[in-house]
């Protein structure tokens, strides 16, 4: 048997080979980013990055619709974005097999929430598997296939950070070779006018109690024979914790976890004391669990954390009372993550904390532009809230009498996320008569997740040439009149523009351009860096204001720039009064330079 | 170290070539016939933050993590690093360090202050190994190789033979850097074999 080590995302990706899968796509979002990523190395599978999570979803149920066995992959949140198809292709079924997966973020090491999943599945009676390791995760895909098409229904895989990054040992597999079947109409099935709706929902109930069966027997529910006196319920990563914590324990192990086995459950309960319900998350299983009345005590969140990740000490601390012993450490300075050297963010935020505007934020790297000492962002809501939360925000104060424009209200919002649910909230505030101004940060690239291809680009993977969306073209055809390209690095004209638009009584859209600094074009040059002259220097601290990791302070309060982290973007030197800043090797390739060069970018755009 | 279960924290800045010293020490342990398991977290971290990625092995590895006081190694490939990941080592564990400071933003920007005797604290509390890893490095010949130094160090602490890590090393770094790897690694073997002589 072969075996590799694999992360949780490419075991998925490697399932879904194994199953047969043909089509795949995603927006990406951590943690659930390199599962499509990973389809794309596979030559049989077609795989590709979606303007949004609903998008993703709809073309995957075409695409079943036609019989192809088809896979989308989201982090926890995009299932909010995808939940109105979801609900929709839970009445419809699939013909070819249709994996939904979700990636939630327990911990919330890169999002805005901590919601569990799992809810969806028992809401939309999708049936749900959670892996609890990357051999698992492999295996529940390629299952989840074909039981897709067997039960007709999509099928909802869940995993989590821990699964997602975690990698472990997995026997690998060949590839099951499925033909596409081809489309034929089915009016009745997936039409839902409401008198196929209703039809549906009654084919909906029928199959909940065959999955129930189904569950029942499935071999990835079973109980762990242990001692009598601890019985432990658990499910994913948290299974593993519990494991090594309570080793001796009997285990009711939970792969699928929706619909739920009643009869094992029952079962596991005639064997135990006392049962440990052990969760992330919600009470999802224990409180199916209380409400099934097994006659034995069920211990869960009264002393499992309710917020944030679990490990096996959290776990025996919880459940046994067993309290580490450790070493404790003085208060340290925190390392929290920043906007990189030459990061065409940097100035605009700059410019936005001196003009004292107030920002609504958006999602993504420059979601960094609130943290200190950059501070310029108000609120970050979710994937396309700044331009309708600002909007919302000029509605209110205009009511009151107030002029908006002294708020300087701005929205701001990158371009992979004004694609993704931007450009819906533009078209509400241009078309209600707002006069928001909306800041588009271009860096040609969805930044965040790695480096995806967003409708900007004009090259997808393996160099597949696109079609570019044109950022610019597309507001103006909306009809928004005051569009302004500028590059992000020219600050004076940066900042005059968005002194003139913050001011203006209509509607305006900045595009602030210039490729992200690790796009791999960017990345792969060799640059010279800036030197700060300490005789010079008047500890002003406008440099440091920047936020840039290349920029520290002495001892003696003088700007220092680490040479090995500076990238020669020369954006300190245009804030620098005293001239005190300049490049070592002013001939030598900088980043400024470089984006310049690799967009082709020109002058000649901005107006 | 037999049935028992061994965690290696790998800790340090985002950039610094965590994730590949990681995969190889993961691959060095499934090679030696271990069960493996490790973590890591991407997203936020790789913009400068902290990175930390924990490794697991053993005879049967069930959690891909450890909470507070449950490490037997700290690898930090910076300093301030191995004293934010203290509390994650068993008392009797420990700690190499590579004696190498990057600022973090609250210190570059003058909020805060970077501690001073993070070595002097570690050693008073636990066995510590301190090295300049970024020295040795170029004594290796190649900057890029701080990693691997550390690798090495560490190494001297595993059951995991050296033929094994070095064919590790072989498969997973570029060719022409191969040479430069294995020396940066047999540097970080004799730092560790002089520290045990040395106790």
């Amino acid at each position: 048997m072969k075996k590799a080590i694999l992360s949780g995302n490419e075991a998925i990706a490697r399932g879904f080979w194994e199953g047969g899968g043909h089509f795949a796509n995603a927006y990406p979002g951590t943690p659930s980013t390199e599962i499509v990523e990973n389809l794309m190395k596979y030559p049989e599978i077609r795989a590709q990055w979606a303007v949004n999570e609903k998008t993703s979803l709809e073309i995957a149920l075409g695409a079943s619709f036609a019989g192809a066995r088809s896979l989308v992959a989201m982090k926890h949140v995009g299932l909010n974005v995808a939940a109105d198809p979801f609900f929709s292709a839970s009445y419809i079924g699939s013909t070819g097999g249709l994996v939904i997966v979700t990636a939630d973020d327990p911990g919330m090491h890169s999002s805005q929430n901590e919601q569990d999943n799992r809810w969806y599945a028992l809401h939309a009676k999708v049936p749900l598997f959670e892996p609890t390791d990357s051999h698992e995760a492999k295996e529940l895909t390629r299952q989840a296939l074909s039981l897709s098409e067997e039960f007709d229904t999509p099928w909802l895989i869940r995993s989590t950070t821990r699964i997602s990054h975690s990698l472990s040992i997995v026997e690998l597999g060949e590839r099951e070779e499925v033909e596409i079947k081809g489309y034929v109409p089915d009016f009745e099935k997936r039409n839902l006018l409401p008198v196929n709706a209703r039809k549906r929902h009654e084919v909906v109930e029928e199959r909940t109690i065959k999955l129930r069966e189904f569950s029942e027997k499935f071999w990835g529910n079973r109980i762990e024979e242990g001692e009598d006196s601890i019985g432990v319920v658990a499910n994913g990563i948290s299974y593993q914790h519990a494991r090594e914590a309570i080793p001796d324990a009997t285990f009711l192990k939970l792969l699928m976890t929706w619909p739920l086995p009643d009869n094992l459950i029952r079962e596991f309960a005639s064997k135990v004391k006392k049962i440990f319900v052990v969760e992330e998350g919600d009470p999802y299983l224990e409180t199916y669990l209380k409400a099934m009345n097994l006659g034995v005590e069920i211990i869960g969140k009264e002393k499992i954390p309710m917020t944030g990740e679990l490990n096996p000490t959290i776990v025996r601390e919880a459940l046994l009372g067993q309290r580490p012993s450790y070493f404790e450490i003085p208060r340290i300075p925190h390392r929290p993550p920043a906007l990189c050297p030459g990061c065409p963010h940097t100035p605009v935020f700059y410019i936005l904390k001196r003009l004292k505007a107030n920002v609504t934020g958006d999602i993504g790297c420059y979601t960094l532009g609130a943290l200190p000492p950059l501070s310029s962002m108000d609120t970050c809501v979710e994937m396309g809230g700044s331009i309708g939360n600002a909007y919302g925000i000029e509605i209110a104060e205009a009511m009151k009498g107030l002029d908006p424009r002294k708020k300087k209200l701005v929205a701001v919002i990158g371009d992979s996320t004004f694609y993704h649910s931007g450009v819906t909230p533009l078209i509400d505030l241009f078309h209600n008569n707002g006069i928001t101004t909306v800041i588009i940060l271009d860096n040609s690239i969805t930044a965040m997740t790695g480096h995806q291809e967003n409708p900007g680009t004009d090259v997808g993977y393996r160099g597949i040439p696109k079609r570019r969306v044109d950022i610019e073209k597309l507001v103006r055809g909306i009809g928004v009149e005051h569009v302004y390209t500028v590059d992000s690095f020219d600050m004076k004209k940066l900042k005059e523009v968005i002194n003139r638009e913050i001011h203006r009584q209509e509607p305006s859209v900045i595009i602030a351009k210039r490729p992200c600094v690790l796009l791999p074009q960017m990345k792969k040059r060799k640059y010279t860096y800036a030197i700060a002259d300490p005789e010079k220097c008047t500890s002003c601290t406008l440099c440091w204001k920047l936020g840039c990791p290349a920029i520290s302070v002495t001892k003696d309060k003088k700007t220092w720039i680490n040479p090995d982290l500076c990238v020669g973007c020369g954006v300190c030197i245009d804030v620098c009064p005293v001239d005190a800043i300049y490049l070592a090797d002013p001939e030598a390739d900088n980043a400024r330079k470089a984006g310049e060069e690799v967009l082709g970018w020109v002058k000649k755009q901005q107006q | 170290m037999g049935k028992k279960t061994t965690t290696v924290i790998v800790a340090g800045v985002g950039g610094q070539g965590i994730l590949l010293a990681s995969n190889l020490l993961s691959e060095a342990a499934m090679e030696a016939g271990y069960d493996v398991k490790k973590s890591e977290i991407h997203g936020m971290s790789q913009r400068g933050g902290d990175v930390i990625s924990t490794v697991r092995f053993g005879e049967k590895v069930y959690s891909p993590i450890v909470g507070l006081g449950e490490a037997d190694v700290i690898l930090a490939f910076e300093k301030l690093e191995a004293m934010r990941n203290l509390p994650y080592l068993k008392k009797e564990g420990m700690v190499i360090v590579n004696d190498y400071r990057i600022d973090p933003l609250p210190v570059a920007s003058g909020y805060m202050e970077y501690p001073e005797g993070i070595i002097e604290f570690l050693k008073e509390r636990v066995k510590t190994i301190a090295l300049d890893a970024r020295e040795l490095a170029e004594k290796a010949g190649n900057i890029r190789t701080m990693n691997v130094v550390l690798l090495g160090v560490l190494s001297k602490n595993l059951d995991i033979p050296e033929e094994i890590w070095l064919q590790v090393i072989e498969r997973r770094v570029p060719p022409k850097a191969i040479d430069a790897n294995k020396v940066a690694f047999r540097l970080g073997r004799e730092v560790a074999e002089k520290a045990f002589a040395g106790v």
